[in-house]
């Protein structure tokens, strides 16, 4: 049994991985519902063990590719590797309906650019003050204060470490927590009471899994206005990032 | 068919990745520009193209689908995979750059909704509340 199951996972790396991704969903939704009683989403607390399982991988082994070090555990590398993650990042593209956009309009507009840059600015911010100083760092960990998704887009496009790449996966991962759980406290005093100001907050706010879980727990009636602004958000954001924004970095920070 | 979908996906993926190398190249970068968001883009538009053609079959849109649906195991398994011991040592990077990005975030959107409300809107609170069940399904 001690060799017939290491190379069982070997020679089904990516099918391994399938059913181990599937494990943890399962137990996060399983957490989600009864421990968080639906208010942190379960896609959420799945990062989160995927990033706490990488840190024992990486405990454990000394490697630099958290739980992928691992030789049972090493068909992760390609499930979670660029090609796989990008392929199926523009997928999701296949459900925004431009129509539906153009309800958005201006508002939606604005409210975009300045989700983007806004978070961008200060997550390079603070980047830099932790002493971060080549644009590539910069402008990933910028990338990931925008959306979880985001982030490791821009890093791997631009050749990011991947401790930067981590600490960008976190940042967005601790943003969209922060939205899902903190927007019912925060809505009446920010004005979000109807689709107008739905749309604004999606738009701003981004994570659509912190938008969509954020407005369900104010107001289920907002929660398709705030996913109509914040689905662009991403695609938006990866388009931007790795460009504009590293191009702005690269010319404030010199090289 | 479904693998049209999936065959579809991958053409834009791809032609994203060359155009943003391409980019990259033009603009004297060593990277990809925006790759990721140009498919997008490519297949939103692709999207639109099989809807007038009236080619958009339930099987080529199961290819497309399916992808999307794997988007967050996916991300799960590329968080898996990273160099977290590393970035654990980082110090507390994540927590400031996430709670800060919130918050000017959370201002924005009120200084947002605050000027652009139309005074007009206060009345139309029926209409948009009409609305916003027609787009949740629950009315026609």
């Amino acid at each position: 049994m001690n060799e017939i199951i290491p190379r069982l996972f070997n020679e089904h790396g990516l099918v391994a991985s399938f059913a181990l991704v599937g494990i943890v969903m399962w137990i996060s939704y399983q957490i989600s519902k009864h421990l968080t009683f639906g208010r942190i989403h379960g896609s959420a607390i799945a990062i989160v063990l995927g990033l706490i399982l990488a840190y024992f991988g990486g405990l454990a082994t000394g490697g630099k590719t958290g739980i992928a070090d691992i030789p049972l555990f090493a068909g992760m590398g390609l499930l979670g590797g660029a090609m796989l993650r990008d392929f199926a990042i523009v997928a999701t593209a296949f459900e925004v309906d431009v129509a539906e956009a153009k309800k958005a309009g201006l508002l939606g507009a604005i409210a975009l650019a300045l989700g983007t840059v806004l978070p961008f600015i200060f997550g390079a911010g603070v980047a830099f003050a932790f002493g971060y100083t080549d644009s590539v760092s910069i402008t990933t960990i910028g990338a990931g204060a925008i959306t979880y998704i985001v982030g490791p887009v821009t890093g791997s496009a631009l050749g990011a470490s991947s401790p930067v790449m981590a600490l960008s996966i976190a940042t967005g991962v601790f943003k969209a927590v922060l939205v899902m759980t903190g927007t019912p406290f925060v809505a009446r005093s920010i004005g979000l009471n109807d689709a107008r100001s739905a749309m604004a907050f999606g738009g701003l706010m981004g994570t659509v899994s912190g938008v969509t879980g954020g407005l369900a727990a104010t107001d289920p009636k907002l929660v398709p206005y705030g996913a109509l602004t914040a689905t662009f958000h991403s695609g938006l954001g990866c388009l931007v990032a790795p460009s504009l924004l590293y191009f702005a970095v690269r010319a404030i920070m010199g090289a | 068919m479904t693998i049209y979908g999936v065959a579809l996906l991958a053409i834009c993926t791809l032609l994203g990745a060359l155009l943003g190398d391409v980019l990259g190249v033009g603009l004297g970068v060593k990277t990809n520009v925006g790759g990721v968001g140009i498919a997008m883009m490519l297949l939103m538009a692709g999207r639109i193209w099989l809807m007038r053609k009236g080619a958009l079959t339930h099987g080529l849109k199961l290819g497309i689908e399916f992808w999307a649906a794997l988007y967050i195991p996916i991300v799960v398994a590329m968080a898996a995979t990273q160099n977290v011991v590393a970035a654990v040592s980082g110090g507390p990077v994540v927590l400031i750059a996430g709670a800060g990005g919130v918050a000017i975030c959370l201002a924005a959107t009120a200084l947002l909704i605050r000027f652009s409300r139309p005074p007009i809107a206060r009345h139309n609170r029926a209409q948009e509340a009409h609305a916003a069940r027609v787009i949740s399904g629950a009315a026609e």
